[in-house]
């Protein structure tokens, strides 16, 4: 399905990385690993095709993804380090906009719904910049249980400012999604166990 | 496709102007600016009629054209800042038409109320009633080719230091046509010869910058995304 053959990544005149390959099929994980800078967000942000690549290619079904486009784009879910959210609308305001932008139509009862199953039915209403590092995660986080659709799910550090039962919720979902035929690219810090998937990884830089 | 991409464009669209409404205040600081400039002009020249009648059209749309450059900065920069702007990109309809939507809700909360108030303005520097129908028809032309225009340049800034400053220096040269033709459509309202010429001219810009700018904005925010 997803196949990254020999990409490299120049930041400014450093070398991050060369000749990385992968590839990946449905109801796999990867986990991508290296210190802080060995150019694990420049990776994924390679593989959404925010960012060009310095040499290499990122091919899905057996076409490029320059090439795909939009129905690339279709295919995928990024969460970057950022949440995506803009600080003035509401958590459930923010949830349905960016929900109608990624091409998903969902009404507001089941997005109010999906906020309290997580835990965050109190927050439904205030406008994010009021809401903790933590909870910002999670509303932006609760975008995926309307993305079952998406095949490709490219998270950037979904586990950082997470509470430990959030952490377990997100585990789990993810290996829901996975179950489901789904893929996954991740990076993460903290040492998560997805029930059920292999764990695979990739190591960036030095091990 | 077609179904979805008129979603998107509404929900971009109405994200902005909700976001303009609940931060009134930057929409009235362009309003109010552009009110103060404009009612400069009439202390420093004098309250001679004459000569406030002959620089009235200039003076409006200069005043027009630094109000119009006052909330570029604002366009993309907190898209860029809070992650919304790669989730737009990563979005799967045409980036340009989205642009076109955050170019719509700019000029919708910066250009419009200019186009409202702008014959008020115009009576306080005495202008004939034709002269005030031909200002407001030129600035509803001319503003959305100026937010258009504007839009590329706060895109091509977008995360560089100094930014604003920079897209003052970038954008207010490619103004320059918007507001010969602008004002001088005005002028020739008041002199009472056809303004005619001049508005449609001022509708060819809208009209190429309607086609071009939103690509060039479009391949200018990838850029400063990489």
């Amino acid at each position: 399905m997803l196949e990254v053959t020999q990409i490299a990544c120049v930041r400014g005149s450093r070398r991050l990385f060369e000749a990385v390959s992968f590839g990946l099929e449905p109801k796999q994980p990867l986990r991508i690993r290296g210190d802080n800078g060995s150019g694990k967000t420049s990776l994924l942000r390679i593989v959404a095709g925010l960012a060009p690549a310095e040499a290499g290619e990122v091919r899905w079904d057996g076409r490029g993804i320059r090439e795909l486009g939009e129905d690339y784009r279709r295919a995928l879910v990024f969460l970057g380090h950022a949440n995506g959210l803009k600080d003035d609308l509401t958590a459930v305001e923010n949830l349905r906009l960016s929900l109608t932008l990624a091409g998903v139509t969902v009404d507001e009862g089941a997005i109010r719904e999906q906020l309290a199953l997580q835990g965050l039915s109190s927050a439904a209403d205030l406008p994010v910049r009021l809401l903790s590092q933590g909870q910002k995660r999670r509303v932006a986080l609760t975008k995926l249980e309307f993305c079952a659709s998406k095949p490709l799910w490219l998270l950037d550090e979904p586990f950082a400012a997470l509470d430990a039962s959030a952490v377990g919720r997100l585990a789990a979902r993810l290996a829901a999604h996975l179950s489901g035929g789904g893929l996954l690219v991740f990076t993460t810090h903290q040492d998560v166990e997805l029930p059920g998937a292999a764990a695979r990884s990739l190591q960036l830089g030095e091990a | 496709m077609a179904a979805g991409a008129a979603a998107a464009f509404g929900a971009v669209l109405a994200r902005d102007l909700l976001i303009a409404y609940r931060r009134r205040a930057d929409v009235l600081t362009t309003l109010f600016f552009f009110v103060i400039v404009v009612s400069l002009f009439p202390l420093g020249v004098g309250p001679e009629p004459d000569t406030l009648r002959e620089i009235a059209p200039g003076v409006v749309w200069v005043s027009a054209l630094l109000a119009a450059m006052l909330s570029l900065a604002r366009m993309f920069s907190g898209d860029f800042a809070d992650g919304t702007l790669e989730q737009l990109v990563l979005a799967p309809q045409p980036l340009t038409w989205l642009v076109l939507a955050k170019v719509a809700a700019h000029w919708l909360t910066a250009g419009l109320p200019l186009v409202v108030i702008g014959p008020l303005l115009g009576l306080q520097f005495d202008l004939p009633a034709e002269a005030l129908v031909v200002l407001v028809v030129s600035l509803l032309i001319g503003t959305p080719a100026l937010s258009m225009i504007g839009a590329v340049g706060a895109a091509l800034t977008l995360g560089v230091r100094g930014g604003g400053a920079l897209t003052a220096l970038l954008v207010l040269p490619l103004y320059v046509p918007v507001l010969i033709f602008g004002a001088g459509a005005v002028a020739a309202a008041a002199e009472g010869t056809g303004a005619g010429g001049h508005l449609s001219l001022l509708g060819a810009m809208l009209m190429l910058s309607l086609v071009f700018a939103p690509w060039a904005i479009g391949a200018a925010l990838k850029i400063s995304l990489e």
